[in-house]
């Protein structure tokens, strides 16, 4: 369960139409409630580690940006609940690839940038045994 | 050699909560497998079907990613400390 304020998703859809038309990506920082909910409270755009030519349709956040997203949560007494990223003109689901590289736990927020402009925006949640997402939001 | 891998919070689901473990191994690749073994759960994330350390798994020995040493050869020493850290991949289509 995710709770995503107005304010984190109007950003993603931000970030996803500056990057146009390659992806962005980021993380999700916020904190857990009482029935394990997470709650976003706001957002870290990371830059795309990826090749420019490759960045139309992967993403990557590399382990040292992943560290260092950590201890900006921490130092904001929040953890990083999930990532997010932009499907440029592509529907906001998530890929064989998405799955293939998430792990379990986190939410992975999807905008989809339809010729520059943000539309759908949905949440998944990695199964237990790694064949399929589960959709949150 | 007993050494100490800190968990990311993702897999912490498969590690009674703990942020930290202990392990014992000569070279990293033991201390790995034998961590896997005792919380079995986490083995489909840290390892491809092929029994593989899966791409977006990273792992630091203090604050070197072991890319920079001999990799999953690199050996231990009694109270190294290891980090496991995901690099975070995706995208839209194959
Ligand atoms: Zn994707």
């Amino acid at each position: 369960m995710i709770v995503l304020p107005d304010s984190a998703s109007a950003a993603i859809m931000s970030e996803g139409e500056r990057a146009y038309p390659n992806e962005c990506c980021g993380a999700l920082l916020g904190s857990m409630d009482d029935s394990g909910g997470r709650v976003v409270s706001e957002i870290l755009p990371i830059h795309n580690g990826r090749e420019t030519e490759e960045q139309y349709h992967r993403f990557v956040i590399g382990p040292d940006d992943f560290m260092a997203s950590e201890k900006t949560a921490r130092a904001r007494g929040l953890d990083v609940i999930g990532f997010y990223h932009s499907h440029p003109d592509h529907p906001a689901v998530p890929s064989d690839y998405d799955r293939e590289h998430a792990l379990p736990w986190y939410s992975y927020v999807i905008v989809a940038v339809k010729s520059g402009v943000s539309g759908d925006l949905t949440s998944w949640e990695l199964d237990g045994d790694r064949s399929r997402f589960i959709k949150e939001l | 050699m007993p050494v100490t891998i800190q968990i990311p919070t993702a897999l912490r689901v498969f590690t009674d909560r703990k942020s930290e473990v202990q392990a014992k191994g000569a070279i990293i690749a033991e201390a790995i497998a034998d961590f896997a073994a005792s919380y079995p759960d986490i083995k489909q994330h840290l390892y491809d079907e092929g029994g593989t350390l899966r791409s977006f798994i990273n792992i630091y020995l203090g604050d070197t990613n072991i890319k920079n040493l001999g990799g999953l050869d690199t050996p231990l020493k009694d109270g190294d400390i290891l980090m496991l850290v995901p690099a975070i991949a995706g995208g839209s289509n194959p």
